[in-house]
């Protein structure tokens, strides 16, 4: 077996294309069946380095600060990410804390200390020890970060608990907003662009 | 759509992880990618078989997940148990309208959604059928992008339970139906990511 990197293959339905050089703003979809092959990677990967460096020192403040306040008369109450699995933990819902703990916290943070080293060694143009372990796990936990879906579902809590109490969303809310936006930007970026732009033996 | 070669025609196959194409007539068991290591196939393992056992499971679940309260208030000994839809109709009634649609389409309608889109593609793909191509591929890619989504209401009850605790005030407790949702999701996903959309394309070509 050769590696033909010219070659790129449809990964929806199998079609084969010869990559070519995107512009800014292109993408390259499979005529076939319509998915995409690739993006125009928009940012640099020095600018993608300072992005998850700003998302990890984010992920910091959105898991220490608290989400929201709720009052009831003169007694208030505040919770983080984590008091929420724990309180599910400590509530017979084992299950939800797990869940929650691992998609929120774990992943995430899996996916920004892997990227955040992948890309400290790339904008050198190198590869990071563990390079090919790391980029294959970066692809395992990809999908199983749910930040944005927290971000939504803190919102509806908030709403369900002012009709009841006085809310002040606290900084944690705000930090996952922007954290939100954040993986947004890093959606349109795939980390296996890093497979070419680092020098390898294969590619 | 002549015009499209196949990996299989040009004897060629790409690694679904991290991409590469390699040479390869026939890819035997075992063969790995020479670039990521992790091992090479044409078509993802025992796809059908997988996604059926899981999206099975995950029907079976979302019976109690939704007849099952996911929540509990108590306040003042008021107790109010509220199950997916009660919680959307109370969010509606409280002057909410556009965050009860948005827990509706997550909560109810995703999950439906994926249960028909993916048992029509199981169906379609065993029969290799060449009907409605593109909008079946097309209807894949929108079940794996919206498929998280569903988590939440899981989040909102941990929220709230972790919040809501004034004693006899006012408390906010999770019901089991919350723990049947949450494994709804899991396996639902598990079912798409183990569904293999090129099979929508395979039509009396042998695999291997």
């Amino acid at each position: 077996m050769t590696p033909g990197q010219p070659l790129m293959v449809c990964e929806h339905c199998d079609a084969v294309y010869r990559r070519r050089n995107l512009a800014r703003r292109e993408v390259a979809r499979c005529m076939r069946c319509g998915a995409i092959l690739e993006r125009h990677q928009w940012l640099s990967l020095d600018k993608q380095f300072a992005l998850i460096v700003a998302a990890g020192i984010v992920f910091i403040i959105a898991n220490v600060e608290p989400i929201v306040q709720v009052s009831l008369g003169s007694s208030h109450a505040t919770t983080t990410l984590w008091g929420a699995a724990i309180a599910m933990w400590n509530d017979q819902s084992q299950v939800v804390a797990v869940l929650a703990a691992l998609t929120l916290f774990f992943f995430p943070l899996t996916q920004i200390l892997i990227f955040g080293w992948l890309l400290a060694f790339a904008r050198h143009g190198e590869r990071a020890p563990g390079f090919r372990q790391a980029m294959v796990m970066l692809h395992y936990v990809r999908p199983w970060s749910m930040i944005e879906v927290f971000m939504l579902g803190s919102l509806v809590a908030v709403v369900k608990a002012s009709s009841y109490f006085t809310v002040v969303p606290g900084a944690g809310i705000w930090s996952f907003g922007v954290l939100t936006l954040m993986i947004t930007v890093f959606a349109s970026h795939d980390p296996r662009q890093l497979w070419h732009k680092t020098a390898g033996n294969d590619a | 759509m002549t015009d499209v070669v196949t990996a299989r025609e040009l004897g060629v196959v790409g690694c679904h992880v991290c991409g590469l194409v390699s040479r390869a007539e026939h890819v035997p068991p075992g063969a790995t990618c020479p670039r990521c290591h992790v091992p090479l196939h044409r078509r993802k393992t025992n796809s059908l078989a997988r996604t059926w056992a899981l999206l099975l499971a995950a029907a079976v679940l979302y019976l109690p997940a939704n007849l099952l309260p996911i929540m509990r208030t108590v306040s003042l000994g008021d107790v109010d148990d509220n199950t997916i839809l009660t919680g959307v109709i109370e969010l509606w009634r409280n002057g909410s309208a556009d965050l009860a649609i948005i827990v509706f389409v997550a909560s109810i309608v995703v999950p439906m959604t994926k249960f028909i889109v993916l048992g029509t593609l199981l169906v379609s793909a065993q029969r290799k059928s060449g009907w409605a191509l593109k909008q079946r591929a097309r209807f894949y890619r929108l079940v794996e992008l919206v498929g998280y989504w569903s988590m939440l209401d899981v989040f909102v009850v941990a929220l709230l339970s972790a919040l809501v605790h004034f004693q006899v005030l006012s408390r906010v407790e999770p019901k089991p139906g919350v723990i049947y949702f949450g494994l709804v999701v899991v396996l639902t996903m598990l079912a798409s990511m183990s569904f293999d959309p090129r099979l929508i394309w395979d039509r009396k070509e042998t695999d291997d």
